[in-house]
C-alpha cells in the first residue's frame, strides 16, 4: 500500500513540475517535455533515477523523465561494449520499442481516423 | 472625406443592402444561433482539409449575401476579403470561385472591418456601385497555424480564446435599403510587448483603445452617440483591459453599451476560455446579430472596432512580440 502512495506522490510531483514549467515559466508543451527528458537523463547520469524507480515504481518509470534515464542507460551500455561510438549506437537501445511504437501506431491512427477539430 | 487625423467620413453613406453569417456546430449551439443564415453541423463541410472547409464557409457566406440582396454576382464589381490562413488562401480561392474582381485584405481579425471600410470608401468615392466585403476563420485551421494542431491536445491557459468557425459577408451599395456606413477610423499598429499567442486579447486591447480614442477625437463626438460600441475579439481578458485603459485615459464608456463580439457569440457553458476570436467573430456578430438588430429597429447607431493581432507563426517562434491593429466602422440606421 505504501508503494502505491509513493508512486502517486512522486508521479504526481513530476506532473506538478511539468505544469509549473508550462504555467509559471511559460514553456511550450514541447519544451516542457524535452526539459523533463533532459532532467531524467541528468538524474540517470548522477545515478539517482534508478533508486527513484525502486522507491516509487511506476510513479517514476511512467513519466517522460524515465525516457531520459533510459536514453542515458542505453548509451552507457553500448559505451561499455564498443567505446565512444557506443554512445551513438546505444542511445535508442532501450527506448527503441517506445519510439517505434509511437511512429507505427501514430501512422496507423492517421490512416484510420480524422481529426475532430 | 478625411476628418481629423485618421477617420473617413462617408458623405453618401453607403448602404449595406444585404449581409450574411455562416457558422459551424459550436456557433449553432451558441448564444446567437438565430442570427446565422446557415449553420453547418460539421466543421469539415465534406472537404478533406480544414483550410478547404474555411473557403467553403466563406463561399457560402458570399453566396448567401448576394442571394439575399436579389442581385446576381455579375452585378457586383469588387470583392474584398480577408482571413487568417497563410497568404489568405481561403479568400483568394473563394474569389476564384466567385469570379468577381478581387482585392485581398489582411489585418488579421480586423480584416472584417478593414474590408467594410475599404468597400464603403470605394462606393463613396464613386469607384463602384456594389462591393462585397467578407471575412472568415476556422477554429481547427487557426489552431494548426498559430498554436498546435488540435489532435496534439496541448493544454490551453484560461486567457486563450476560441477561434470562430464561420464567415460573414456584407454587400455594400450606393443605393438601396438597409443600415448605412457613415464613417471609419483606420488604426495605428500598437505593440506593448506581449508575446504570448495564448493571450491575444491583452495584446490587442491597447490597439482597440487607440482606435476608439482616435475615432471620437477625429469626429469630435461622445461615446454616448452610439447605442453599442463593440470591440471585435478581445474576449474577457482583453475587454476588461480595454475598459480600464479607456477609464485611465478619461473616456468612460458606459458598461451597457460597451461590449465585445467575442463575448456575445457563445454561451458561458461552452468552455471557450476567455471568449471567441478570429475574423469570423466580428464578421458574423456584426453582419448577423448587430445588423439584424438594426433592421428590427432595436439599434440605431453602432461602432464596431475590429481588433487584429498581426503576428505570424514565424514571428512568435522567433520570440517577437505581437503588434496589433484595430479598425473602427460606424454603422447607422
Amino acid at each position: 500500500m505504501e508503494k502505491f502512495i509513493w508512486a502517486f506522490v512522486i508521479g504526481g510531483g513530476i506532473c506538478v513540475i511539468g505544469q509549473i514549467l508550462m504555467d509559471g515559466f511559460r514553456l511550450t508543451p514541447a519544451h516542457t517535455m524535452t526539459s523533463l527528458v533532459v532532467a531524467g537523463a541528468v538524474l540517470g547520469g548522477m545515478g539517482l533515477y534508478d533508486p527513484l524507480i525502486k522507491f516509487a515504481g511506476a510513479g517514476a518509470s511512467v513519466p517522460i523523465c524515465s525516457f531520459g534515464n533510459s536514453l542515458f542507460k542505453g548509451a552507457m551500455m553500448e559505451y561499455e561494449l564498443h567505446g565512444i561510438i557506443g554512445v551513438l549506437t546505444g542511445i535508442f537501445e532501450i527506448t527503441s520499442a517506445g519510439i517505434s511504437a509511437a511512429i507505427i501506431f501514430g501512422f496507423i491512427a492517421s490512416l484510420i481516423f480524422k481529426s475532430k477539430g | 472625406m478625411l476628418k481629423g487625423h485618421q477617420t473617413w467620413v462617408f458623405e453618401s453613406k453607403p448602404t449595406i443592402i444585404a449581409s450574411s453569417a455562416v457558422g459551424g456546430p459550436k456557433e449553432a449551439a451558441g448564444a446567437l444561433a438565430e442570427d446565422f443564415d446557415v449553420l453547418h453541423s460539421d466543421i469539415w463541410l465534406g472537404q478533406d482539409s480544414f483550410e478547404k472547409a474555411e473557403r467553403k464557409f466563406l463561399e457560402d457566406a458570399c453566396e448567401k449575401a448576394i442571394e439575399k440582396s436579389g442581385y446576381k454576382k455579375e452585378d457586383i464589381q469588387f470583392f474584398l476579403s480577408g482571413d487568417l490562413i497563410n497568404q489568405i488562401v481561403p479568400s483568394s480561392f473563394a474569389a476564384r470561385t466567385l469570379g468577381i474582381p478581387y482585392l485581398g485584405v489582411f489585418g488579421a481579425c480586423s480584416s472584417s472591418m478593414q474590408g467594410l471600410a475599404l468597400a464603403s470608401m470605394m462606393i463613396d468615392g464613386g469607384f463602384a456601385t456594389k462591393v462585397l466585403a467578407a471575412a472568415s476563420s476556422h477554429n481547427a485551421a487557426a489552431e494548426k497555424q498559430f498554436r498546435y494542431p488540435t489532435e496534439y491536445g496541448a493544454q490551453k491557459p484560461p486567457t486563450a480564446q476560441w477561434t470562430v468557425t464561420g464567415a460573414g459577408a456584407a454587400l455594400v451599395a450606393n443605393e438601396g435599403q438597409g443600415p448605412r456606413v457613415t464613417s471609419a477610423t483606420i488604426g495605428r499598429v500598437i505593440d506593448l510587448g506581449i508575446s504570448d499567442p495564448f493571450n491575444m486579447g491583452a495584446a490587442m486591447a491597447p490597439a482597440g483603445v487607440d482606435t476608439i480614442k482616435a475615432h471620437f477625437r477625429d469626429l469630435n463626438i461622445d461615446p454616448s452617440y452610439y447605442d453599442i460600441i463593440a470591440t471585435g475579439d478581445l474576449g474577457a481578458v482583453g475587454h476588461r483591459i480595454a475598459g480600464d485603459l479607456l477609464i485611465e485615459d478619461g473616456m468612460d464608456i458606459p458598461k451597457e453599451i460597451f461590449t465585445d463580439c467575442g463575448l456575445l457569440i457563445y454561451k458561458e457553458e461552452q468552455q471557450v476560455f476567455a471568449g471567441a476570436s478570429g475574423c469570423a467573430a466580428s464578421a458574423t456578430v456584426t453582419y448577423g446579430h448587430f445588423l439584424n438588430r438594426m433592421r428590427k429597429g432595436e439599434l440605431k447607431k453602432i461602432l464596431i472596432v475590429a481588433t487584429g493581432a498581426l503576428l505570424s507563426p514565424m514571428s512568435y517562434q522567433q520570440k517577437e512580440s505581437i503588434p496589433c491593429v484595430a479598425h473602427a466602422v460606424s454603422i447607422e440606421m
